[in-house]
Protein backbone atom coordinates (compact mmCIF):
# COMPACT_ATOMS: atom_id res chain seq x y z
CA UNK A 1 0.00 0.00 0.00
CA UNK A 2 1.40 3.38 -0.98
CA UNK A 3 0.42 6.91 -0.05
CA UNK A 4 1.39 10.22 -1.60
CA UNK A 5 3.62 12.45 0.50
CA UNK A 6 1.46 14.84 2.49
CA UNK A 7 1.82 18.57 2.92
CA UNK A 8 0.83 20.36 6.14
CA UNK A 9 -2.11 22.26 4.57
CA UNK A 10 -4.44 21.47 7.48
CA UNK A 11 -7.61 19.41 7.53
CA UNK A 12 -11.33 20.00 7.62
CA UNK A 13 -14.34 18.22 9.14
CA UNK A 14 -16.62 18.47 6.09
CA UNK A 15 -16.13 18.76 2.32
CA UNK A 16 -18.79 20.01 -0.10
CA UNK A 17 -18.37 19.35 -3.82
CA UNK A 18 -19.82 22.51 -5.36
CA UNK A 19 -20.78 26.01 -4.28
CA UNK A 20 -24.57 25.95 -3.94
CA UNK A 21 -24.76 22.32 -2.75
CA UNK A 22 -27.24 21.62 0.04
CA UNK A 23 -25.08 19.03 1.79
CA UNK A 24 -21.44 18.42 2.75
CA UNK A 25 -19.73 15.13 3.67
CA UNK A 26 -17.99 14.44 6.98
CA UNK A 27 -14.38 13.46 6.28
CA UNK A 28 -13.88 12.34 9.90
CA UNK A 29 -16.25 11.31 12.68
CA UNK A 30 -17.66 14.57 14.05
CA UNK A 31 -19.77 15.43 17.08
CA UNK A 32 -22.34 18.23 17.44
CA UNK A 33 -20.93 21.77 17.51
CA UNK A 34 -18.73 24.08 15.47
CA UNK A 35 -16.84 22.50 12.56
CA UNK A 36 -14.64 23.51 9.64
CA UNK A 37 -15.62 22.87 6.03
CA UNK A 38 -14.46 23.61 2.49
CA UNK A 39 -15.82 23.60 -1.05
CA UNK A 40 -13.83 21.39 -3.42
CA UNK A 41 -14.64 23.43 -6.53
CA UNK A 42 -13.63 26.86 -5.22
CA UNK A 43 -11.40 25.92 -2.29
CA UNK A 44 -13.36 28.36 -0.11
CA UNK A 45 -13.40 27.44 3.57
CA UNK A 46 -16.41 28.01 5.80
CA UNK A 47 -17.76 27.17 9.25
CA UNK A 48 -20.83 25.05 10.04
CA UNK A 49 -22.54 24.13 13.30
CA UNK A 50 -23.54 20.47 13.48
CA UNK A 51 -26.76 19.64 15.37
CA UNK A 52 -26.08 15.88 15.21
CA UNK A 53 -23.07 13.62 15.46
CA UNK A 54 -22.11 12.96 11.80
CA UNK A 55 -20.01 9.83 11.18
CA UNK A 56 -17.24 9.73 8.55
CA UNK A 57 -18.81 9.69 5.08
CA UNK A 58 -22.26 10.86 6.15
CA UNK A 59 -23.83 14.16 5.15
CA UNK A 60 -24.75 17.36 6.95
CA UNK A 61 -27.38 19.85 5.73
CA UNK A 62 -25.80 23.20 4.88
CA UNK A 63 -29.13 25.06 4.98
CA UNK A 64 -32.72 24.61 6.12
CA UNK A 65 -34.64 22.39 3.68
CA UNK A 66 -38.44 22.04 3.50
CA UNK A 67 -40.44 18.87 3.00
CA UNK A 68 -40.12 17.30 -0.51
CA UNK A 69 -37.38 19.83 -1.28
CA UNK A 70 -34.75 19.26 -3.97
CA UNK A 71 -31.35 18.35 -2.50
CA UNK A 72 -28.25 19.22 -4.52
CA UNK A 73 -24.79 17.65 -4.32
CA UNK A 74 -22.15 17.93 -7.09
CA UNK A 75 -24.46 20.78 -8.23
CA UNK A 76 -26.96 18.10 -9.32
CA UNK A 77 -30.22 16.75 -7.83
CA UNK A 78 -29.51 13.72 -5.60
CA UNK A 79 -33.03 13.32 -4.21
CA UNK A 80 -35.93 14.86 -2.28
CA UNK A 81 -36.31 15.40 1.44
CA UNK A 82 -38.91 13.19 3.13
CA UNK A 83 -39.43 15.77 5.88
CA UNK A 84 -38.11 19.24 6.79
CA UNK A 85 -34.38 19.22 7.56
CA UNK A 86 -32.64 21.95 9.55
CA UNK A 87 -29.17 23.23 8.75
CA UNK A 88 -26.64 21.14 10.69
CA UNK A 89 -28.73 17.95 10.80
CA UNK A 90 -27.66 14.54 9.50
CA UNK A 91 -28.99 13.88 5.98
CA UNK A 92 -29.42 10.20 5.05
CA UNK A 93 -32.03 7.66 3.99
CA UNK A 94 -34.31 8.58 6.93
CA UNK A 95 -34.94 12.06 5.53
CA UNK A 96 -33.76 11.83 1.89
CA UNK A 97 -35.15 9.64 -0.92
CA UNK A 98 -34.46 9.07 -4.61
CA UNK A 99 -36.30 11.35 -7.00
CA UNK A 100 -35.81 8.87 -9.84
CA UNK A 101 -36.58 5.38 -8.57
CA UNK A 102 -40.17 5.84 -7.48
CA UNK A 103 -40.38 2.50 -5.69
CA UNK A 104 -37.21 3.11 -3.69
CA UNK A 105 -38.85 4.81 -0.75
CA UNK B 1 7.19 12.59 -14.37
CA UNK B 2 9.59 10.90 -16.79
CA UNK B 3 8.04 8.36 -19.14
CA UNK B 4 8.64 4.94 -17.68
CA UNK B 5 9.46 1.75 -19.49
CA UNK B 6 6.46 -0.55 -19.69
CA UNK B 7 6.67 -4.21 -20.63
CA UNK B 8 4.12 -6.79 -21.63
CA UNK B 9 3.35 -9.77 -23.82
CA UNK B 10 2.60 -9.02 -27.46
CA UNK B 11 0.17 -11.67 -28.71
CA UNK B 12 -0.25 -13.10 -32.20
CA UNK B 13 -3.28 -10.86 -32.88
CA UNK B 14 -1.25 -7.75 -32.03
CA UNK B 15 -2.90 -7.07 -28.69
CA UNK B 16 -0.80 -6.54 -25.57
CA UNK B 17 -1.17 -8.36 -22.25
CA UNK B 18 0.49 -7.89 -18.86
CA UNK B 19 0.11 -11.45 -17.53
CA UNK B 20 0.90 -14.83 -19.09
CA UNK B 21 -1.75 -17.25 -17.84
CA UNK B 22 -2.43 -20.77 -19.10
CA UNK B 23 -6.16 -21.30 -18.54
CA UNK B 24 -8.10 -24.50 -17.96
CA UNK B 25 -11.52 -23.34 -19.13
CA UNK B 26 -14.59 -25.47 -18.37
CA UNK B 27 -17.39 -25.03 -20.90
CA UNK B 28 -20.08 -25.87 -18.35
CA UNK B 29 -20.73 -26.57 -14.67
CA UNK B 30 -20.34 -30.31 -15.23
CA UNK B 31 -16.75 -29.83 -16.37
CA UNK B 32 -15.57 -27.79 -13.38
CA UNK B 33 -14.33 -30.87 -11.50
CA UNK B 34 -12.15 -32.07 -14.39
CA UNK B 35 -10.83 -28.56 -15.06
CA UNK B 36 -9.95 -28.02 -11.42
CA UNK B 37 -8.29 -31.47 -11.27
CA UNK B 38 -6.09 -30.54 -14.22
CA UNK B 39 -5.15 -27.22 -12.60
CA UNK B 40 -4.25 -29.03 -9.36
CA UNK B 41 -2.17 -31.58 -11.26
CA UNK B 42 -0.35 -28.90 -13.25
CA UNK B 43 0.37 -26.05 -10.78
CA UNK B 44 0.86 -22.79 -12.64
CA UNK B 45 -2.23 -23.29 -14.75
CA UNK B 46 -5.45 -21.60 -13.73
CA UNK B 47 -8.95 -23.14 -13.76
CA UNK B 48 -11.97 -20.85 -14.23
CA UNK B 49 -14.91 -22.73 -12.69
CA UNK B 50 -18.40 -21.24 -13.15
CA UNK B 51 -22.01 -22.45 -12.68
CA UNK B 52 -23.40 -22.08 -16.22
CA UNK B 53 -23.12 -23.30 -19.81
CA UNK B 54 -26.03 -25.74 -19.96
CA UNK B 55 -29.34 -25.24 -21.79
CA UNK B 56 -28.77 -21.54 -22.29
CA UNK B 57 -30.37 -20.15 -25.46
CA UNK B 58 -30.92 -17.02 -27.52
CA UNK B 59 -29.26 -13.76 -26.49
CA UNK B 60 -28.19 -15.31 -23.17
CA UNK B 61 -26.33 -18.10 -24.98
CA UNK B 62 -24.75 -15.62 -27.41
CA UNK B 63 -23.39 -13.59 -24.47
CA UNK B 64 -22.16 -16.81 -22.83
CA UNK B 65 -20.12 -17.80 -25.89
CA UNK B 66 -18.85 -14.25 -26.36
CA UNK B 67 -17.72 -14.07 -22.73
CA UNK B 68 -16.02 -17.49 -22.74
CA UNK B 69 -14.26 -16.92 -26.06
CA UNK B 70 -13.31 -13.35 -25.13
CA UNK B 71 -11.85 -14.50 -21.80
CA UNK B 72 -9.72 -17.16 -23.47
CA UNK B 73 -8.65 -14.70 -26.16
CA UNK B 74 -7.73 -12.00 -23.59
CA UNK B 75 -4.12 -10.85 -24.14
CA UNK B 76 -3.27 -11.74 -20.52
CA UNK B 77 -3.71 -15.39 -21.55
CA UNK B 78 -0.93 -17.33 -23.30
CA UNK B 79 -2.78 -20.59 -23.98
CA UNK B 80 -6.04 -22.35 -23.11
CA UNK B 81 -7.23 -25.89 -22.44
CA UNK B 82 -11.01 -26.05 -22.98
CA UNK B 83 -12.91 -28.91 -21.30
CA UNK B 84 -16.62 -29.50 -21.89
CA UNK B 85 -19.09 -32.29 -21.30
CA UNK B 86 -19.73 -32.82 -25.04
CA UNK B 87 -17.67 -31.90 -28.12
CA UNK B 88 -19.83 -29.42 -30.06
CA UNK B 89 -19.94 -26.42 -27.72
CA UNK B 90 -16.40 -27.29 -26.59
CA UNK B 91 -15.26 -26.97 -30.21
CA UNK B 92 -17.18 -23.72 -30.65
CA UNK B 93 -15.38 -22.09 -27.71
CA UNK B 94 -11.97 -23.56 -28.57
CA UNK B 95 -12.12 -22.46 -32.20
CA UNK B 96 -13.30 -18.98 -31.19
CA UNK B 97 -10.28 -18.59 -28.92
CA UNK B 98 -7.94 -20.04 -31.55
CA UNK B 99 -8.88 -17.16 -33.89
CA UNK B 100 -6.74 -14.95 -31.63
CA UNK B 101 -3.77 -17.03 -32.82
CA UNK B 102 -2.88 -18.59 -29.46
CA UNK B 103 -2.48 -22.31 -28.67
CA UNK B 104 -5.76 -23.95 -27.68
CA UNK B 105 -6.46 -27.60 -26.81
CA UNK B 106 -9.92 -29.10 -26.34
CA UNK B 107 -11.29 -32.16 -24.56
CA UNK B 108 -14.81 -33.45 -23.99
CA UNK B 109 -15.71 -35.74 -21.14
CA UNK B 110 -18.44 -37.98 -22.59
CA UNK B 111 -17.08 -41.39 -23.75
CA UNK B 112 -13.89 -40.75 -21.74
CA UNK B 113 -14.76 -39.84 -18.14
CA UNK B 114 -13.08 -37.36 -15.80
CA UNK B 115 -9.99 -39.49 -15.11
CA UNK B 116 -8.98 -40.09 -18.72
CA UNK B 117 -9.60 -36.37 -19.38
CA UNK B 118 -7.40 -35.55 -16.41
CA UNK B 119 -4.54 -37.47 -17.98
CA UNK B 120 -5.02 -36.26 -21.57
CA UNK B 121 -5.71 -32.62 -20.69
CA UNK B 122 -3.06 -32.63 -17.99
CA UNK B 123 -0.37 -33.76 -20.45
CA UNK B 124 -1.38 -31.02 -22.89
CA UNK B 125 -1.62 -28.39 -20.15
CA UNK B 126 1.91 -29.17 -18.99
CA UNK B 127 3.25 -28.67 -22.53
CA UNK B 128 1.37 -25.40 -22.96
CA UNK B 129 2.65 -24.17 -19.59
CA UNK B 130 6.24 -24.95 -20.55
CA UNK B 131 5.80 -23.20 -23.90
CA UNK B 132 4.24 -20.14 -22.22
CA UNK B 133 7.16 -19.95 -19.81
CA UNK B 134 9.46 -19.18 -22.75
CA UNK B 135 7.45 -16.13 -23.85
CA UNK B 136 9.31 -12.93 -22.95
CA UNK B 137 8.15 -9.52 -21.89
CA UNK B 138 8.83 -6.87 -24.53
CA UNK B 139 8.61 -3.06 -24.42
CA UNK B 140 5.03 -1.86 -24.94
CA UNK B 141 3.34 1.52 -25.20
CA UNK B 142 0.90 2.74 -22.58
CA UNK B 143 -1.68 3.35 -25.29
CA UNK B 144 -1.68 -0.35 -26.25
CA UNK B 145 -3.12 -1.40 -22.87
CA UNK B 146 -6.89 -1.76 -22.70
CA UNK B 147 -8.02 -0.52 -19.28
CA UNK B 148 -11.35 -0.87 -17.50
CA UNK B 149 -12.73 1.05 -14.52
CA UNK B 150 -15.47 0.28 -12.04
CA UNK B 151 -15.91 1.24 -8.41
CA UNK B 152 -17.47 -0.94 -5.71
CA UNK B 153 -18.81 -0.79 -2.17
CA UNK B 154 -18.65 2.92 -2.83
CA UNK B 155 -19.32 5.54 -0.22
CA UNK B 156 -19.11 9.30 -0.19
CA UNK B 157 -15.31 9.11 0.04
CA UNK B 158 -15.36 7.51 -3.42
CA UNK B 159 -16.86 10.63 -4.99
CA UNK B 160 -14.54 12.86 -2.96
CA UNK B 161 -11.25 11.01 -3.40
CA UNK B 162 -10.74 7.60 -5.00
CA UNK B 163 -12.91 8.26 -8.06
CA UNK B 164 -11.39 11.68 -8.85
CA UNK B 165 -7.92 10.11 -8.43
CA UNK B 166 -8.95 7.40 -10.89
CA UNK B 167 -10.18 10.05 -13.31
CA UNK B 168 -6.66 11.46 -13.36
CA UNK B 169 -5.31 8.09 -14.47
CA UNK B 170 -8.11 7.69 -17.02
CA UNK B 171 -7.43 11.07 -18.61
CA UNK B 172 -3.69 10.32 -18.76
CA UNK B 173 -4.29 6.88 -20.28
CA UNK B 174 -6.52 8.31 -22.98
CA UNK B 175 -4.10 11.19 -23.63
CA UNK B 176 -1.45 8.51 -24.30
CA UNK B 177 -3.66 7.03 -27.01
CA UNK B 178 -5.17 4.36 -24.80
CA UNK B 179 -8.68 2.96 -24.46
CA UNK B 180 -10.73 2.79 -21.26
CA UNK B 181 -14.04 0.99 -20.68
CA UNK B 182 -16.55 2.18 -18.08
CA UNK B 183 -20.15 1.03 -17.62
CA UNK B 184 -22.48 0.29 -14.68
CA UNK B 185 -25.65 1.25 -16.51
CA UNK B 186 -28.07 1.64 -13.59
CA UNK B 187 -25.40 3.44 -11.62
CA UNK B 188 -25.63 6.42 -13.94
CA UNK B 189 -29.22 7.14 -12.87
CA UNK B 190 -29.50 10.82 -12.05
CA UNK B 191 -26.31 11.65 -13.94
CA UNK B 192 -27.03 9.92 -17.26
CA UNK B 193 -27.47 13.33 -18.89
CA UNK B 194 -23.84 14.11 -18.03
CA UNK B 195 -22.68 11.03 -19.96
CA UNK B 196 -25.08 11.69 -22.84
CA UNK B 197 -23.67 15.21 -23.17
CA UNK B 198 -20.15 13.76 -23.47
CA UNK B 199 -21.02 11.32 -26.28
CA UNK B 200 -18.87 12.19 -29.28
CA UNK B 201 -21.62 11.85 -31.89
CA UNK B 202 -25.42 11.62 -32.08
CA UNK B 203 -25.03 7.98 -33.11
CA UNK B 204 -23.10 7.14 -29.92
CA UNK B 205 -25.55 9.18 -27.83
CA UNK B 206 -28.47 7.26 -29.26
CA UNK B 207 -26.80 3.91 -28.55
CA UNK B 208 -25.94 4.99 -25.00
CA UNK B 209 -29.44 6.28 -24.31
CA UNK B 210 -30.92 3.06 -25.68
CA UNK B 211 -28.85 0.97 -23.27
CA UNK B 212 -29.68 3.25 -20.34
CA UNK B 213 -33.42 3.42 -21.04
CA UNK B 214 -33.55 -0.35 -21.49
CA UNK B 215 -31.94 -1.07 -18.12
CA UNK B 216 -34.01 1.60 -16.39
CA UNK B 217 -37.21 0.08 -17.81
CA UNK B 218 -36.08 -3.37 -16.63
CA UNK B 219 -35.68 -2.07 -13.07
CA UNK B 220 -39.01 -0.21 -13.12
CA UNK B 221 -40.85 -3.22 -14.56
CA UNK B 222 -40.01 -5.31 -11.52
CA UNK B 223 -41.80 -2.82 -9.27
CA UNK B 224 -39.12 -3.54 -6.67
CA UNK B 225 -37.71 -1.19 -4.06
CA UNK B 226 -34.00 -1.20 -4.89
CA UNK B 227 -32.89 0.54 -1.71
CA UNK B 228 -30.38 -1.92 -0.22
CA UNK B 229 -29.58 -3.43 -3.63
CA UNK B 230 -28.73 -0.22 -5.52
CA UNK B 231 -27.47 1.60 -3.50
CA UNK B 232 -26.19 -1.49 -1.65
CA UNK B 233 -26.39 -1.87 2.12
CA UNK B 234 -22.64 -1.22 2.15
CA UNK B 235 -23.12 2.01 0.21
CA UNK B 236 -25.76 3.13 2.72
CA UNK B 237 -23.60 2.19 5.68
CA UNK B 238 -20.91 4.39 4.15
CA UNK B 239 -23.23 7.39 3.87
CA UNK B 240 -24.68 7.18 0.34
CA UNK B 241 -28.43 7.83 0.48
CA UNK B 242 -29.82 7.58 -3.08
CA UNK B 243 -29.00 6.10 -6.47
CA UNK B 244 -28.50 9.62 -7.81
CA UNK B 245 -25.85 10.42 -5.20
CA UNK B 246 -24.09 7.11 -5.90
CA UNK B 247 -24.23 7.73 -9.66
CA UNK B 248 -22.73 11.20 -9.42
CA UNK B 249 -19.83 9.80 -7.40
CA UNK B 250 -19.45 6.96 -9.89
CA UNK B 251 -19.26 9.36 -12.82
CA UNK B 252 -16.40 11.24 -11.12
CA UNK B 253 -14.01 8.48 -12.17
CA UNK B 254 -14.69 8.72 -15.91
CA UNK B 255 -12.47 11.77 -16.38
CA UNK B 256 -13.10 14.41 -19.01
CA UNK B 257 -12.70 12.65 -22.38
CA UNK B 258 -15.59 12.34 -24.82
CA UNK B 259 -17.42 9.00 -24.95
CA UNK B 260 -16.42 7.55 -28.33
CA UNK B 261 -18.64 4.45 -28.34
CA UNK B 262 -21.38 2.60 -26.47
CA UNK B 263 -20.70 -1.16 -26.39
CA UNK B 264 -22.93 -4.16 -25.78
CA UNK B 265 -21.87 -6.43 -22.87
CA UNK B 266 -18.46 -8.08 -23.55
CA UNK B 267 -18.15 -6.29 -26.93
CA UNK B 268 -14.57 -5.52 -27.90
CA UNK B 269 -13.95 -1.78 -28.38
CA UNK B 270 -12.78 -0.64 -31.81
CA UNK B 271 -12.37 3.09 -31.11
CA UNK B 272 -9.50 4.45 -29.00
CA UNK B 273 -10.63 6.57 -26.08
CA UNK B 274 -13.39 6.34 -23.48
CA UNK B 275 -15.97 3.61 -24.21
CA UNK B 276 -19.22 2.98 -22.33
CA UNK B 277 -20.30 -0.68 -21.93
CA UNK B 278 -23.84 -1.73 -20.96
CA UNK B 279 -23.27 -3.78 -17.79
CA UNK B 280 -24.49 -4.78 -14.39
CA UNK B 281 -22.97 -2.86 -11.49
CA UNK B 282 -21.96 -6.06 -9.66
CA UNK B 283 -18.16 -6.03 -9.47
CA UNK B 284 -17.29 -9.56 -10.56
CA UNK B 285 -19.84 -9.53 -13.39
CA UNK B 286 -18.50 -6.22 -14.64
CA UNK B 287 -14.83 -7.22 -14.67
CA UNK B 288 -15.69 -10.57 -16.27
CA UNK B 289 -17.40 -8.66 -19.11
CA UNK B 290 -14.53 -6.20 -19.60
CA UNK B 291 -11.93 -8.97 -19.46
CA UNK B 292 -13.94 -10.76 -22.15
CA UNK B 293 -13.77 -7.55 -24.19
CA UNK B 294 -9.97 -7.73 -23.88
CA UNK B 295 -9.23 -5.39 -20.95
CA UNK B 296 -5.89 -6.24 -19.31
CA UNK B 297 -5.87 -3.95 -16.26
CA UNK B 298 -8.67 -2.70 -14.03
CA UNK B 299 -8.81 0.33 -11.71
CA UNK B 300 -11.21 -0.26 -8.81
CA UNK B 301 -11.90 2.63 -6.44
CA UNK B 302 -13.66 1.49 -3.25
CA UNK B 303 -15.10 3.19 -0.21
CA UNK B 304 -16.22 0.51 2.25
CA UNK B 305 -13.80 -2.13 0.91
CA UNK B 306 -14.96 -4.36 -1.94
CA UNK B 307 -12.36 -7.17 -2.16
CA UNK B 308 -13.03 -8.35 -5.75
CA UNK B 309 -10.38 -9.75 -8.06
CA UNK B 310 -10.44 -11.53 -11.42
CA UNK B 311 -8.47 -14.56 -12.64
CA UNK B 312 -7.28 -12.93 -15.86
CA UNK B 313 -7.50 -9.14 -15.44
CA UNK B 314 -5.52 -7.70 -12.47
CA UNK B 315 -7.58 -5.36 -10.27
CA UNK B 316 -5.96 -2.35 -8.57
CA UNK B 317 -7.83 -1.12 -5.47
CA UNK B 318 -7.86 2.56 -4.59
CA UNK B 319 -9.47 4.02 -1.48
CA UNK B 320 -9.82 7.44 0.10
CA UNK B 321 -11.59 6.07 3.18
CA UNK B 322 -9.18 6.17 6.15
CA UNK B 323 -11.22 3.55 8.05
CA UNK B 324 -11.05 1.09 5.13
CA UNK B 325 -7.37 1.82 4.64
CA UNK B 326 -6.60 1.00 8.26
CA UNK B 327 -8.95 -1.98 8.73
CA UNK B 328 -8.49 -3.65 5.29
CA UNK B 329 -4.98 -2.63 4.31
CA UNK B 330 -4.19 -5.99 2.70
CA UNK B 331 -6.78 -5.20 0.00
CA UNK B 332 -5.72 -1.64 -0.81
CA UNK B 333 -3.09 -1.00 -3.50
CA UNK B 334 -3.29 2.80 -3.45
CA UNK B 335 -4.29 4.97 -0.49
CA UNK B 336 -5.48 8.47 -1.41
CA UNK B 337 -7.21 9.26 1.90
CA UNK B 338 -5.09 12.38 2.21
CA UNK B 339 -7.34 13.94 -0.43
CA UNK B 340 -10.07 14.15 2.22
CA UNK B 341 -7.87 16.33 4.41
CA UNK B 342 -6.62 18.40 1.47
CA UNK B 343 -3.11 17.12 2.24
CA UNK B 344 -2.26 16.92 -1.47
CA UNK B 345 -3.98 17.58 -4.77
CA UNK B 346 -5.47 15.30 -7.42
CA UNK B 347 -2.37 15.47 -9.60
CA UNK B 348 -0.28 14.07 -6.73
CA UNK B 349 -2.84 11.32 -6.14
CA UNK B 350 -2.81 10.62 -9.89
CA UNK B 351 0.99 10.35 -9.85
CA UNK B 352 0.84 7.74 -7.08
CA UNK B 353 -1.86 5.76 -8.88
CA UNK B 354 0.08 5.92 -12.15
CA UNK B 355 3.16 4.57 -10.38
CA UNK B 356 1.21 1.55 -9.10
CA UNK B 357 -0.40 1.04 -12.53
CA UNK B 358 3.03 0.96 -14.17
CA UNK B 359 4.46 -1.46 -11.61
CA UNK B 360 1.40 -3.69 -12.02
CA UNK B 361 1.80 -3.63 -15.80
CA UNK B 362 5.43 -4.66 -15.35
CA UNK B 363 4.48 -7.64 -13.23
CA UNK B 364 3.88 -6.53 -9.63
CA UNK B 365 1.00 -8.57 -8.20
CA UNK B 366 -2.01 -6.58 -7.03
CA UNK B 367 -3.42 -7.14 -3.54
CA UNK B 368 -6.30 -9.12 -5.07
CA UNK B 369 -3.88 -11.34 -7.01
CA UNK B 370 -1.73 -11.93 -3.94
CA UNK B 371 -4.82 -12.82 -1.87
CA UNK B 372 -6.06 -15.25 -4.52
CA UNK B 373 -9.21 -13.36 -5.56
CA UNK B 374 -10.28 -14.94 -8.86
CA UNK B 375 -13.95 -14.04 -9.19
CA UNK B 376 -15.25 -15.18 -12.58
CA UNK B 377 -18.94 -14.29 -12.81
CA UNK B 378 -20.88 -14.73 -16.02
CA UNK B 379 -23.69 -12.26 -16.72
CA UNK B 380 -27.03 -13.96 -17.44
CA UNK B 381 -29.64 -12.20 -19.58
CA UNK B 382 -32.50 -14.63 -18.92
CA UNK B 383 -33.21 -18.12 -17.45
CA UNK B 384 -32.02 -21.32 -19.11
CA UNK B 385 -34.43 -23.53 -21.05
Amino acid sequence: MTEPASSPAGGVDFLAHNQGDDVAVAVRDTGPGAAGAAYLDSGERFGITARDAIPLGHKIALRDLGEHADVLEYGVLIGLTRSPVAAGELVHTHNLRSARWQKSV
Amino acid sequence: MAEKRLTGYRRADGRVGIRNHVLILPVDDLSNAAAESVARAIPGTLALPHPYGRLQFGADLDLFFQTMIGTGANPNVAAVVVIGIEPTWTERIASGIAEAGKPVAQFSIERHGDLRILEMAGRRAAQLLQDASELSRVPVERGELLMSIKCGESDTTSGLGSNPATSEAVDRHIAAGGTVIFGETTELTGGEHLIAERCATDEVRKKFQGFFDGYFALVERTGANLLGSQPTQGNIRGGLSTIEEKALGNIQKTGTAPVVDALAPAERPTRAGLNFMDTSCAAAEFITLTAAAGAVIHLFPTGQGNVVGHPVEPVIKITANPLTRSTMSEHIDVDVSGLLQLDYDLAAAGDRLEDVIDRTVNGRLTCAEALGHREFALTRLHPSA
